[in-house]
């Protein structure tokens, strides 16, 4: 059996923190706090892997900017009417595909529960992230998040970011 | 032979028609079977999906008529067809990859019967047995094997399929009302395929065809709409219930909006004020067509067609169960769309969809309803806003779409 791969493993457990403080504050519902995770010119994308793999553009999600992304944590909070629900991000194998200066390319595996109230929890998403990583001095932030979704066909309503 | 499967709800229409509807007929599953035998499955045409997702000969890709897996093919002469994916054989899928291209023809994986791209049977392995051994019959006929094809046809870039072969034209069962909203959207000007998103909601097909030809909701509901303009009960509306299970809504968009109050928006507790969002991009359309038009149309049975702002996009609602329904959207531009305008597609994508602002509460209320109609089959709704009556109307606060749809119904399932 190979060696486990321990290059870039300081990084690689750095990361790790940043996502699952990332998922904390979506599953936590502090919205305003998730927008943070971004800089002010990051493009954030949700989209399906048929899409995703032809090479189009169309996102279920699609924030061009800080601000687009502010919006949609208003929007969410001020407009949106949906069932109440509990949400959970499970974040695993963190790879990181190109570590420059400047920027870093990391992948990595989510998995998403949900539950009503009223009913038990069901896998509700499973995909992947595909990012473009900065480090700012107030740490690192994401330049470019595709999360990109392996479901056919998303379980009623996509409500919250991924 | 006496019917064994008594319905437990005498299916028995309320009264006052048209501005009643029994719950029964969302958890009825014979019912459900009739409605995809007479429509879906039946002389209905469907949508399938769009030219330029086959754009060259040998790309095929999969779709839905009804709950029956079909598969898109442009064959070498650059001919569309709709096929059944199911082979002749033993009937398992012929094609397993969602959609591709460069293909000869089709094999099915099981046995390798090998069909023509227009569907014909070409090979059968062992036709001749293995010697001593004898293989197909002498008179098997390969010509009365192929894979089950739909009649289907294009208009300006948009693929319909019927199962009956002898089914009106398409332009005779779509007639001139429905037409004219499509051909605005789709004049024939090439097509960009912008991408897809999919959502399934656990209720009947029809509620979500019901939902998206009431406009009295979606100034209620969708707040969002209210408060930014985009649709507003104050607005002027065209609506027009038409033959064959079809309506289309127009409304006309004022950019400032926004800003008016009337007595209208007053009654409104949806519109949120002093909420602004950062980027507007999202909620300013330009007037693409030159009309200052927001339109949609539903095309019976299988597809709601709209244009919100610069996003167009086409929901074809596929009933996976009586109580399933899939609801698949593929977004489009147009090939000659320059940058600008391609980003504002992309932005104002966040309006419809699983996600969408002005949409994500239809997928929550329906998946609320079904439970509802499931547990009272015996209750009755009431569809009665701008009356009793059927017929076009220019507010958006009236049910007339409901009314007519279920007009229709009755007359086609005998109700």
């Amino acid at each position: 059996m190979a060696a486990p791969d321990r290059s870039n493993a300081e990084l690689r457990a750095a990361l790790r923190d940043f996502y699952e403080d990332y998922a904390a504050s979506l599953d936590d519902l502090r919205l305003e706090d998730w927008a943070e995770f971004f800089t002010d010119d990051a493009l954030y994308r949700v989209m399906g892997r048929e899409t995703y793999d032809q090479d189009l553009t169309h996102s279920t999600i699609y924030c061009d900017g800080g601000a687009m992304i502010r919006d949609r944590a208003a929007a969410l909070r001020r407009t949106a009417v949906y069932e109440p629900r509990l949400m959970r991000r499970f974040v695993s194998g963190v790879r990181v595909l190109e570590d420059s200066d400047d920027e870093i390319q990391a992948e990595a595996n989510f998995m998403i529960s949900e539950a009503m109230y009223d009913r038990p929890a069901r896998l509700f998403l499973a995909g992947q992230y595909k990012d473009c990583i900065v480090r700012t001095e107030a740490g690192f932030r994401f330049k470019a998040r595709t999360a990109v979704y392996d479901n056919y066909s998303i379980p009623i309503t996509l409500i919250l970011p991924v | 032979m006496n019917d064994m499967t008594t319905p437990a709800i005498e299916r028995v229409w309320p009264e006052l028609g048209g501005g009643r509807v029994p719950a029964w007929i969302y958890s009825d599953e014979t019912l459900f079977e009739r409605e995809l035998e007479r429509f879906h499955h039946g002389r209905c045409w469907s949508y399938v999906g769009l030219e330029c997702e086959v754009p060259t000969p040998g790309s095929y890709r999969r779709s839905f008529v009804g709950v029956k897996p079909v598969l898109i093919t442009r064959d070498e002469a650059g001919e569309i067809h709709v096929l059944e994916n199911r082979c002749s054989h033993r009937g398992a899928p012929v094609c397993w990859r969602q959609r591709g291209k460069g293909k000869k023809d089709l094999v099915c994986p099981y046995h390798e019967w090998t069909f023509s791209l227009s569907g014909e049977l070409q090979g059968v392995p062992f036709l001749r047995g293995t010697r001593p051994h004898p293989g197909m019959p002498r008179d098997f006929n390969k010509a009365e094997h192929g894979l089950r094809r739909l009649k289907s046809t294009v208009r300006g870039g948009v693929i319909w399929a019927s199962y009956a072969l002898d089914a009106p034209d398409f332009e005779t069962y779509a007639g001139p009302g429905v037409l004219r909203a499509l051909d605005r959207t789709f004049p024939g000007r090439p097509l960009r395929l912008l991408g897809y998103s999919r959502q399934t909601i656990p209720a009947n097909w029809k509620l979500y065809f019901e939902n998206s030809r009431d406009p009295y909701h979606a100034t209620l509901l969708h707040s969002f709409f209210s408060t930014f303009g985009l649709y507003r009960a104050d607005a002027e509306f065209d609506i027009q219930p038409l033959d064959n299970g079809h309506e289309t809504i127009r409304s006309f968009f004022a950019s400032t909006a926004a800003d008016n109050r009337s007595e209208v928006t007053d009654e409104l507790k949806s519109i949120k004020e002093g909420f602004a969002l950062e980027d507007m991009g999202v909620v300013t359309p330009f007037d693409e067509f030159g009309d200052g038009v927001i339109s949609s149309l539903q095309l019976f049975p299988s597809v709601m067609v709209q244009q919100h702002a610069n996003t167009l996009a086409i929901r074809n609602i596929l009933p996976k169960s009586v109580r399933e329904t899939e609801l698949s959207w593929t977004y489009y531009g147009y090939a000659d769309d320059d940058e600008e305008m391609h980003r504002r597609r992309m932005k104002q994508g966040n309006l419809v969809g699983p996600s969408g602002y002005v949409s994500l509460e239809d997928s929550e209320v329906l998946a609320q309803l079904q439970p509802v109609a499931d547990n009272y089959p015996d209750s009755v709704q009431v569809i009665e806003m701008g009356g009793r009556e059927i017929g076009p109307t220019t507010t958006a606060i009236t049910e007339t779409l409901l009314r007519a749809f279920y007009a229709f119904y009755r007359r086609e399932m005998g109700l």
